[in-house]
């Protein structure tokens, strides 16, 4: 499996950035997720795999409380965020989200300019004193996006007007803008072709240098190319969590088995 | 004889379903495969019948009454017109229908008389030939449309494009009525031109159109400068806008984001109701209510303020508008993709900053057209001026003062004593072409705005 990788980084992941206990979802009467218990490590990218509907996009969702937006939504059990619960009174979610960024699973670039797209964050959270310092950021997170050399000509041109695999690029470079420290992403290639797909796991795989990244997939190839560490969803629970080699090569559960030679989901 | 036709040509349309209906039917039970479905055998031969034969009647309608005329006019003595002008000529035709119909003033004369009974047996003559044409061509068209059943036919084909035929005619209907609102509206004020010189319609300062009808009545000279009473229309717009935009903006974006689902579902009807009030109404409220609460604040601080103001006029009418600006605004932000809030939550905003940053530029197109339909409402809105702002021109921009409107003149000019040759008439078409031009460049300017700043967001 390791061969399938497109760098392999030698980078300290030790420790735990992110860690549930028991966190069940509900919307209105349905439980989406049942008791899962996930540790996310920095400088990791830890992949959700499993079939449509088994709560993986809403887990992920729990760990920025992006789920606080939808009205019948309800979370229980907890999440920390270096040692703090993220679901505490006293946390701002528009702080953590700042903290927690998010890339979509299909590119959302806002009807602006490329450059105000990438500088959205960092003007409402006021990161950059003035237009210089404002420029090295874009400048900064578009390098990071791989995509830079695209765009530097165009900064100006609307962020609708670039391809799918540009425009998801340009989503990863917006969120990189606000120096989150994880970033969470949503099938991020699910809307892009073969080329462009691999263009952005080869950047999520460099991203893995400075931010912990969690990647929802329904491509097990992709898990197995860009994971570190492999969790499998199954009817809301959490079937299996460990190594990625580990899981593909010799799952514990038998349903994780299944699912990875292709008899369910 | 008219109904019996009418009666006739629904019997025949059903008839013609439901003939061609069985025989596709029948076809079918023989084992041939059919092109079309029954039904389009049906509709086929049902709109065959119901299109021509409908305008047939229409038509003949339209041109019985004229043609009976005509004839009725021929055939009177040698004589009887002479020495009559067009208008003599329609005195007497229009006797002869009154003796047709039983109404005899004073003791006519026997050519009229007689001409009557030769009208009134015309008229009947004319409704049976009608109920006789509508039976044949109905007929006719049937035995073709039966004809037509056969396994290969196309019936579906055939009846799409009648549809589409139908389809294009009513969509040609609003155009075509346009055009002719502008040819008529242009023909009158060309004559208002004739009679006033566009330089002084067009730069008078002052709107003083109540001249002499006849050469006994007193009245004023005449002038027929249209600034002040555009300028009172520009004023009462502005006021309007100035309550409306504010509070429907704010009412749309808090019912849209902010608003729990449970306030929303009582508020968003309750402000829709407010779009249902007929603006007479709210003449009313300007009157009883928000006239008489201007002047007297004005007098507790020492401003003297007139009873009919603009500031009321313009004031109800921003309510008014309201639930127009809000509903529009509303539809706009309803119609951004959720991905693009969710991007911008995502990055960490708050849902204040959303809807500034994101949603509102993305929905900048819906909430100017909106806006700019309700400035067109506000300078066609007449009743609550008329009630509340008053009638007298006047060069002034001070919303404390009365004004008047385009629309207002217009009604004035045009009720009471009236000739078409008179330029105090002609005035209410010159007046009605500018409002037109002023509200079409406006809605071309909303177009061209829109067009412009729309942010593409898929």
């Amino acid at each position: 499996m390791n061969d399938m990788r497109p760098l392999e980084r030698i980078v300290d992941s030790d420790t735990i950035k992110i860690a549930a206990r028991g966190v069940q979802v509900h919307y209105g009467e349905t439980q989406a997720i049942k008791d899962v218990d996930v540790d996310i490590e920095d400088h990791t990218v830890t992949a959700f795999i499993g079939p449509s509907g088994c709560g993986k996009s809403t887990f992920l969702r729990c760990l920025n409380r992006m789920n606080d937006t939808i009205d019948t939504c309800r979370v229980r059990g907890s999440i920390t965020l270096d040692g703090e619960d993220i679901y505490d009174k006293s946390v701002d979610p528009v702080q953590l989200r700042a903290k927690v960024g998010m890339v979509f699973q299909k590119p959302n670039p806002f009807p602006k300019s490329i450059y105000d797209n990438v500088a959205y964050g960092p003007r409402i959270h006021g990161l950059a004193r003035n237009k210089a310092e404002l420029d090295g950021i874009v400048e900064r997170s578009l390098r990071r996006g791989a995509i830079w050399d695209e765009v530097k000509d165009r900064l100006d041109a609307p962020g609708t007007g670039l391809s799918g695999g540009q425009q998801q690029r340009l989503c990863i470079a917006r969120a990189i803008a606000t120096e989150p420290e994880v970033l969470l992403m949503d099938e991020p290639c699910s809307a892009l072709d073969p080329i462009a797909t691999s263009q952005v796991e080869e950047l999520i795989d460099e991203l893995r240098t400075s931010y912990s990244v969690v990647i929802v997939t329904h491509s097990m190839q992709q898990a197995a190319r860009v994971s570190q560490k492999t969790a499998f969803f199954h009817l809301g629970a959490l079937v299996e969590f460990g190594e990625t080699g580990q899981i593909f090569t010799n799952p514990q559960d038998p349903r994780t088995e299944s699912y990875i030679t292709g008899k369910i989901g | 004889m008219t109904g019996l036709a009418f009666l006739l040509l629904i019997i025949a349309t059903i008839a013609g379903y439901l003939l061609n209906r069985i025989a596709a039917r029948t076809v079918r039970d023989r084992g041939e495969r059919l092109h079309s479905m029954t039904s389009y055998h049906g509709l086929f031969s049902a709109l065959m019948v119901l299109v021509p034969v409908l305008t047939a009647i229409l038509l003949w309608l339209v041109l019985q009454g004229p043609v009976i005329d005509a004839i009725t006019m021929g055939n009177l003595p040698p004589g009887a017109l002479e020495g009559l002008g067009q208008g003599g000529t329609q005195l007497v035709l229009a006797e002869i229908k009154s003796i047709s119909l039983g109404q005899i003033f004073g003791t006519p004369e026997d050519w009229k008389l007689a001409a009557a009974e030769h009208y009134t047996a015309l008229k009947a003559t004319a409704g049976w030939m009608l109920v006789i044409v509508v039976a044949l061509l109905s007929l006719a068209i049937i035995a073709f449309a039966r004809s037509k059943v056969t396994a290969a036919f196309r019936a579906r084909q055939g009846v799409e494009k009648i549809v589409n035929g139908l389809m294009i005619f009513c969509s040609v209907v609003a155009i075509l009525t346009t055009v002719g609102i502008v040819i008529s509206l242009s023909y009158e004020t060309l004559r208002f031109f004739e009679k006033v010189p566009l330089t002084e319609f067009l730069f008078g300062t002052n709107w003083e159109p109540q001249i002499p009808l006849r050469e006994d009545q007193i009245a004023a000279e005449g002038a027929f400068g249209w600034l002040p009473v555009i300028l009172g229309t520009i004023v009462i717009t502005v006021v309007a806008l100035v309550v409306a935009v504010p509070v429907g903006l704010f009412s749309a974006i808090y019912l849209n984001e902010f608003a729990p689902p449970r306030l929303r579902s009582v508020i968003k009807p309750m402000l829709e109701i407010l779009a249902g009030v007929p603006t007479v109404v709210y003449g009313f409220f300007a009157i009883l209510v928000i006239a008489p609460a201007i002047r007297s604040f004005g007098q507790s601080i020492g401003i003297d303020v007139a009873p009919n103001t603009a500031l009321a006029a313009g004031g109800v009418m921003g309510i008014m508008l309201i639930p127009f600006i809000s509903s529009f605004t509303d539809d706009a932000l309803s119609a951004v993709p959720r991905a693009l809030r969710d991007g911008a939550l995502g990055l960490g905003s708050t849902r204040g900053e959303m809807m500034t940053t994101v949603l509102f530029p993305a929905a900048l197109p819906g909430i100017v057209g909106g806006v700019l339909l309700a400035v067109s409402r506000a300078i066609g809105e007449t009743m609550i001026v008329v009630m509340a702002a008053g009638l007298i021109a006047k060069m002034t921009i001070n919303p404390l003062d009365s004004v008047t409107t385009v629309t207002v003149q217009i009604v004035t000019l045009l009720i009471g004593d009236t000739s078409f040759d008179n330029p105090k008439t002609l005035a209410a078409f010159a007046l009605g072409m500018m409002l037109f031009l002023v509200t079409l460049m406006i809605n071309i300017l909303a177009l061209r705005i829109v067009r412009k700043y729309r942010e593409a967001y898929d």
